[in-house]
């Protein structure tokens, strides 16, 4: 029954005469959503950037050899005191070796199944770093390069050098940037490593590592497999770790369970791992939406007020639109295709508005020592956000203009037109 | 003659502040091309019957006929479609939407009619306006144009929806005699040349006695 075009033209009318308390009405809207796009936009930039810190390099299930005391003591397994209380003192834990046991077997197995995207070996040991008469403790991991960068963005810490480097060079390491710094050493350079049970390694530096995290770059570098084990006098199946990323991180929990029945070995995911780190990135998630949906609901009310000081001037005209045949609804109608106009008029600007200002954060220049590949501040501009910004653009606009709008649908044409 | 309008045993009560009977068992009919004027003191419950008669008002007893049909007890949408389309308003304020030019002020009843296509209802338009001698005004703001000519401007969009009965409360009553005067003669026209009823509430006694027939009220009643 609605007649669209006479009613979206009375609408236009209301609004055009009106330009000033519009564009006013309009402008909240545009400022809400334009600081919500920019702001989350922004904070989800930085989460990310946070996150990827940590999570880029670390293995969403780790696989290792853990000394650890026996779960059960011999005691409980003779059958004779099993009605007795026992108390062993003092547990020590188990003797077991630092290498897993068929570590290749294993990699080869995990890397058949279909939510692994790669398995990489690694060999972690404690080496001293020598110069001169000083020896500086530290820990020397070994890798394959190539796959780390593929894998867990390993490039994006190398500041000097490169992967390809170390994978290409014996006897090269990739030095923590800390150390360099304290040994003054730089590329090209030797650097004397001795393991923990004895000998020196002179290893040429094809590189330098830059975490972020000063106090693992103070004591952490790499070099490939091979040279480790030929440091550690190692066959070349020793392997103490194993890094899994998986192709979806939810995954990990039961995945990182069923390596640690099948296998014997202790096996930590991600979640487990950095279950402080979630917490974070969720209040700070939190926190955006909050202000965010703050800024939405002031603009809201702005329009409420707005169309609610119309209506109260356009009283005779309500009475008189209801007089010559409009019905309520047609009159209701009026006034919410008015709030919808202000809203997507509104919605749209404040798109572009929030676009504009991230772009323009986007530039600024951020440089900071632990962060060595970011030299702007970060921005998610995700198109999610876009489309979440203008529904609700549109649905509080719509909320806002209902109430009023309803009161105008009511208005008793008789009461205005005899109170003259 | 055809009966365009029938009111039968027309009740109606005031709720607040007290209980009062506003009018009383009202029965009366105007037939096609009939001027009516009703006069009466104020409060004799003349308006409150004209609202009544013109659909707005629902809240009474009784049965009313709109061109033999009643009308009484219809839900609001499909009255304001009666409103729109049968019956024409002249109010005593002459209610334009300032915001709209004249021409538009007239064309809107139309436009929300929606039966012709919008190059008939501005020829129609300005038809009336012509037949008003005041299409020279079609273009301007209906704030700018003066009181008598706001009363046309308004008779001219009564008219737009060709319709079966034209109701006014006081249309002369805010304006000099000249104006008054010039309204009357377009009412009498329309009545006399188009066929057209009328059913004007006023007190202008002079006004009333120029009308086919007078209806006078008092105290909720019609006493002639």
């Amino acid at each position: 029954m609605a007649n669209w075009k006479v009613i979206l033209s009375i609408a236009k009318t209301h609004l055009l005469t009106k330009i000033k308390q519009t564009s006013i009405a309009a402008l909240g809207v545009t400022f809400g959503i334009g600081s919500y796009i920019t702001l989350v936009s922004f904070m989800t930039g930085l989460n990310t950037m946070l996150d990827d810190l940590i999570l880029n390099q670390t293995p969403h299930i780790h696989v290792y050899n853990e000394i650890e005391p026996s779960k059960a003591q011999p005691v409980s397994l003779y059958d004779d005191f099993k009605e007795s209380l026992n108390v062993v003192h003092s547990i020590k834990p188990k003797l077991s070796q630092k290498k897993i046991h068929n570590a290749l077997p294993i990699i080869s197995y995990l890397e058949r199944n279909e939510a692994v995207r790669g398995a990489l070996p690694q060999i972690k040991t404690q080496i001293f770093y020598i110069a001169g008469s000083i020896e500086l403790g530290g820990n020397l991991t070994g890798i394959n390069p190539i796959d780390e960068a593929n894998l867990f963005n390993m490039s994006d810490y190398i500041v000097e050098g490169s992967a390809e480097a170390l994978q290409n060079t014996d006897n090269g390491i990739l030095l923590g940037i800390g150390i360099a710094e304290k040994m003054t050493l730089k590329l090209g350079d030797r650097v004397q490593v001795s393991p923990i049970n004895g000998g020196t390694f002179p290893l040429k530096i094809v590189g330098f590592y830059q975490s972020g995290i000063a106090e693992i770059d103070a004591i952490q570098s790499f070099t490939n497999i091979k040279t480790i084990q030929r440091i550690l006098g190692e066959a070349n199946n020793y392997i103490t770790d194993i890094n899994i990323k998986l192709f979806d991180i939810e995954k990990a929990t039961p995945l990182a369970k069923k390596i640690e029945q099948q296998f014997n070995l202790k096996a930590i995911d991600i979640k487990t791992a950095n279950a402080q780190f979630e917490t974070g990135t969720s209040v700070r998630n939190l926190i955006t939406y909050a202000v965010s949906i703050t800024l939405l609901i002031v603009a809201g009310f702005g329009i409420y007020n707005i169309l609610n000081m119309l209506i109260y001037e356009k009283m005779n005209d309500i009475a008189i639109l209801k007089a010559t045949g409009f019905s309520g609804k047609d009159v209701q109608l009026i006034f919410m295709s008015q709030a919808m106009i202000i809203g997507f008029a509104g919605g749209i600007l404040g798109l572009l508005l929030g676009f504009g200002l991230a772009s323009l954060i986007a530039t600024i220049p951020f440089q900071t020592e632990a962060l060595p590949t970011v030299d702007t501040y970060p921005i998610n501009m995700n198109p999610l956000f876009f489309i979440i910004g203008f529904t609700f653009a549109m649905i509080s606009t719509c909320l806002a203009g209902y109430l009023p709008s309803k009161k105008a649908k009511k208005i008793d044409p008789v009461k205005i037109i005899r109170g003259q | 003659m055809r009966v365009v309008l029938e009111a039968k045993h027309i009740n109606k009560y005031f709720k607040k502040p007290v209980l009062f009977h506003v009018l009383k068992d009202i029965n009366f009919q105007i037939s096609q091309g009939e001027f009516v004027s009703i006069m009466g003191k104020s409060g004799c419950g003349k308006s409150t019957l004209l609202y009544i008669l013109s659909t707005m008002d629902t809240d009474y007893e009784g049965e009313l006929f709109l061109d033999n049909k009643l009308i009484t007890g219809q839900d609001r949408d499909h009255l304001s479609y009666m409103r729109n389309k049968h019956i024409g308003f002249v109010f005593q304020f002459h209610y334009l939407l300032s915001e709209f030019s004249v021409l538009e002020n007239v064309m809107l009843p139309a436009k929300k009619l929606a039966e012709k296509s919008y190059q008939e209802i501005e020829y129609n338009a300005i038809e009336k306006l012509k037949m008003l001698n005041i299409e020279h005004l079609a273009k301007k703001r209906a704030s700018q144009v003066s009181g008598g000519e706001k009363q046309r401007v308004a008779i001219a969009r009564a008219l737009i929806n060709n319709p079966s009965i034209i109701m006014g409360d006081e249309p002369t009553g805010n304006l000099d005699s000249h104006n008054a005067e010039n309204v009357f003669n377009i009412f009498k026209r329309l009545s006399d040349e188009e066929g057209l009823s009328l059913l004007v509430v006023t007190h202008d006694e002079d006004f009333a006695n120029k009308t086919d027939r007078t209806i006078q009220m008092e105290d909720g009643k019609i006493i002639l």
